[in-house]
């Protein structure tokens, strides 16, 4: 118990000031959390799902953590302008773990959706949050899970009702803002109902120079034959420190992909645990990273098969120059029954330089005797003969690198369905290989 | 145009290049002959900087100046090309942001604005006609699942696109059918100039009948130990090199 304390501690003498900003629900699930949380600890590196990130190194430090909910002067629509060209998007925005409430597009949202603060949800859909909130997200196994619902205080909450189609993209642009070192504990509930439709697209970004510690807990339902495509983009700068854990249950017929790029961050780990619970369901998930600098890059999947006739695939592709260190583990689980079972794993690794790290573990568990099933991986180098082909050619070397890094990372970003953020992402890759996205594009920093 | 002396080259520490001289002028083809690891492909990687080739003595000018001390890119801006025995496939990058970035990059080293996309594409139609590259091929990735004969008629179509001074033909005609063959000279002759030049490696006479070369020399053992016309060509397709390997042994 060393970094663990000051969390203990923080939370015991804080605790009516914790409820008193936190939804009902929330604060049931506390006592819980904490002793969850202090029974495990911080995983050490020793711990398998945490070889590659030390955590007790990001949590030790004192961050500030904002329990009496003081409101940071921004207006995230001047400070954020990432206009990803032809697409229109209902834009929210969430400043630390508040959802800013002061200009809400709600007119554009089809009747019965909601995108809004989870502390309020929990009020107006009492009934779906109850039903959803830490259901997924359990904090016995994990202390990540467990130290964020021991503290968090809001977040969002995204809900669409039975048979509806969202067409507009609904965009969440998460921003860390403060005047000090602070720690972040957001909760995000997505439920999509049978049959409903929605996109939604989170864009993760930096304000201040500051320490920034964000614990983040995602909980996503999709409930039969509806249609999800969730997109992560993390442009942040090298002192933010990110835990996200995310969790996705599928029902029958249901189709979920997942994307998630980290394009500039300082200590990044996204766990992805995804249930197959109904059959025929289909989810993807397409990871993209680029690192340089002392960045770091963690992404750990889990997909649980547990009904027949699902389908998994993943692509993870890591672009690694400087002294980054990537890690990629994915677990695919397929369990005894699951059968037609159809699971494609593959992570493809350039460590552009000899300094730069990149683990690679893919795993795969089969306990059916009916099923198609790849996994692989691979860690290169750039082409020398093709750097000099195109030197011949008269491009400059380091032109010619950017072009096989970018060409290499090109096959992660035509994964995206949506065009337009197709081309947005192509844009800001090549600007980040150019060096020209040091900090974040998006943040006031930098403009 | 390019002048040549004394040139000593090494691959892994092994000599292969011992002493080569030849000058090449302003619209001459030069063949250059020779059995396997007599050290044509060493000669041609040499010229245009292949890292993985060291000189250890002599010197190479070009159009006066020090060629040896210029990076391979900027021997490209300088107007010397080579057309690779094994052209490289780069999966994910397409013919089209490839050539772009090298048109450019050469406009760049001349003191020129960058090409407008809708000239530079009307360019890309034009040469493609040239050597009859397909207009899909163009944009797919750079030889990526390209047959043998497209990856050298790709070769060519690089080299309309980029108008070098000298280009090195390194076994163009390797592994190419006789209408590939045709297609490919033909090519390569209609980018002739009074101005531009050629040093051509092969190991047949066919490739020569379409060029015409001025001069013809021969490769053995890292030297350079017989010159002459284009006769010399003939004369080897039909009595090998045996005899010239005993000739330079007399001298």
């Amino acid at each position: 118990m060393k970094s663990e304390q000051q969390y203990i501690d923080l939370f015991t003498a804080n605790r009516s000031l914790i409820d008193r900003g936190g939804a009902e629900i929330m604060n049931a699930c506390r006592e819980k959390a904490l002793a969850d949380f202090a029974r495990q600890g911080f995983p050490s590196q020793k711990v398998e799902r945490y070889k590659y990130t030390d955590v007790n190194a990001a949590f030790a430090p004192d961050y500030g953590v904002n329990l009496s909910r003081l409101e940071f002067a921004v207006n995230p629509y001047e400070a954020f302008r990432c206009d990803v060209p032809n697409l229109s998007t209902s834009l929210y925005f969430v400043v630390n773990d508040t959802f800013w409430e002061k200009s809400l597009p709600t007119a554009t949202l089809p009747e019965g959706v909601a995108v809004c603060s989870l502390r309020q949800a929990a009020e107006a859909f009492p009934a779906q949050v109850a039903e959803c909130y830490a259901r997924l997200a359990r904090t016995e196994k994990d202390s990540i899970n467990a130290l964020n619902t021991m503290l968090v205080q809001d977040g969002l909450f995204v809900y669409v009702p039975k048979g509806v189609a969202v067409e507009r993209t609904i965009q969440i642009v998460n921003l860390l803002r403060a005047d000090v070192d602070l720690m972040v504990n957001r909760r995000v509930l997505v439920v999509l109902e049978d049959g409903a439709q929605a996109r939604l697209l989170f864009c993760d970004h930096a304000m201040d120079d500051r320490d920034f510690l964000t614990t983040q807990v995602v909980e996503v339902f999709a409930g039969e034959n509806s249609n999800l495509e969730l997109y992560e983009l993390e442009e942040t700068h090298v002192k933010n420190r990110r835990f996200s854990n995310m969790y996705v249950d599928l029902q029958r017929g249901s189709a979920v992909s997942l994307y998630n790029f980290t394009l500039h961050n300082g200590l990044t780990r996204n766990r992805t645990d995804v249930t197959l619970s109904g059959e025929g369901a289909e989810v993807g998930l397409y990871g993209g990273v680029i690192a340089d600098k002392e960045q770091r890059v963690d992404n750990n999947t889990l997909i649980d098969h547990r009904a027949g006739h699902c389908t998994s695939r993943q692509l993870y592709k890591y672009v690694m120059d400087g002294r980054s260190v990537g890690a990629f583990a994915g677990r695919v689980l397929v369990r005894h029954g699951a059968q037609h079972t159809v699971s494609e794993e593959r992570n493809a690794n350039l460590c552009a330089t000899s300094e730069a790290r990149m683990y690679a573990q893919p795993m795969l568990e089969i306990y059916a005797d009916d099923v198609k099933c790849s996994h692989g991986s691979t860690v290169g180098q750039l082409n020398e003969q093709a750097l000099f082909y195109m030197q011949q050619r008269g491009i400059s070397r380091e032109e010619a690198q950017m072009l096989l890094k970018f060409a290499f990372a090109g096959e992660v970003i035509d994964a995206i369905v949506l065009e337009a953020l197709r081309d947005r992402l192509r844009h800001l890759v090549e600007k980040r290989f150019r060096g020209e996205l040091s900090r974040c594009s998006g943040c006031g920093l930098c403009k | 145009m390019l002048e040549i002396k004394d040139l000593h080259a090494c691959i892994n520490g092994k000599e292969i290049l011992k002493g080569i001289n030849l000058t090449v002028n302003a619209g001459e083809i030069h063949a250059l002959m020779g059995q396997n690891g007599a050290g044509k492909s060493t000669l041609s990687n040499v010229l245009v900087g292949n890292p993985a080739y060291e000189v250890t003595h002599g010197s190479v000018t070009f159009n006066g100046k020090d060629l040896l001390a210029m990076k391979p890119e900027e021997r490209a801006h300088e107007g010397l090309f080579l057309s690779f025995q094994q052209p490289v496939e780069i999966p994910g990058v397409s013919m089209v942001n490839f050539m772009r970035a090298a048109v450019n990059a050469k406009r760049k080293y001349k003191g020129l604005e960058p090409m407008g996309a809708g000239d530079f594409l009307k360019m890309m139609r034009e040469k493609r006609k040239i050597v009859e590259l397909d207009s899909k091929l163009a944009n797919r990735s750079v030889n990526e699942g390209f047959s043998g004969g497209e990856k050298k008629r790709n070769e060519i179509f690089q080299m309309a696109m980029l108008e070098p001074t000298l280009s090195i033909l390194d076994e163009t005609d390797s592994g190419l059918d006789v209408d590939a063959l045709r297609i490919v000279a033909e090519g390569f002759n209609k980018l002739r100039t009074p101005e531009t030049s050629a040093l051509v490696i092969t190991h047949y006479q066919r490739l020569l009948d379409y060029l015409k070369p001025d001069v013809v020399h021969v490769l053995m053992d890292g030297r350079i130990v017989k010159t002459g016309g284009p006769d010399l060509a003939v004369e080897i397709e039909k009595r090998g090199f045996d005899w010239i390997k005993a000739e330079a042994e007399a001298d």
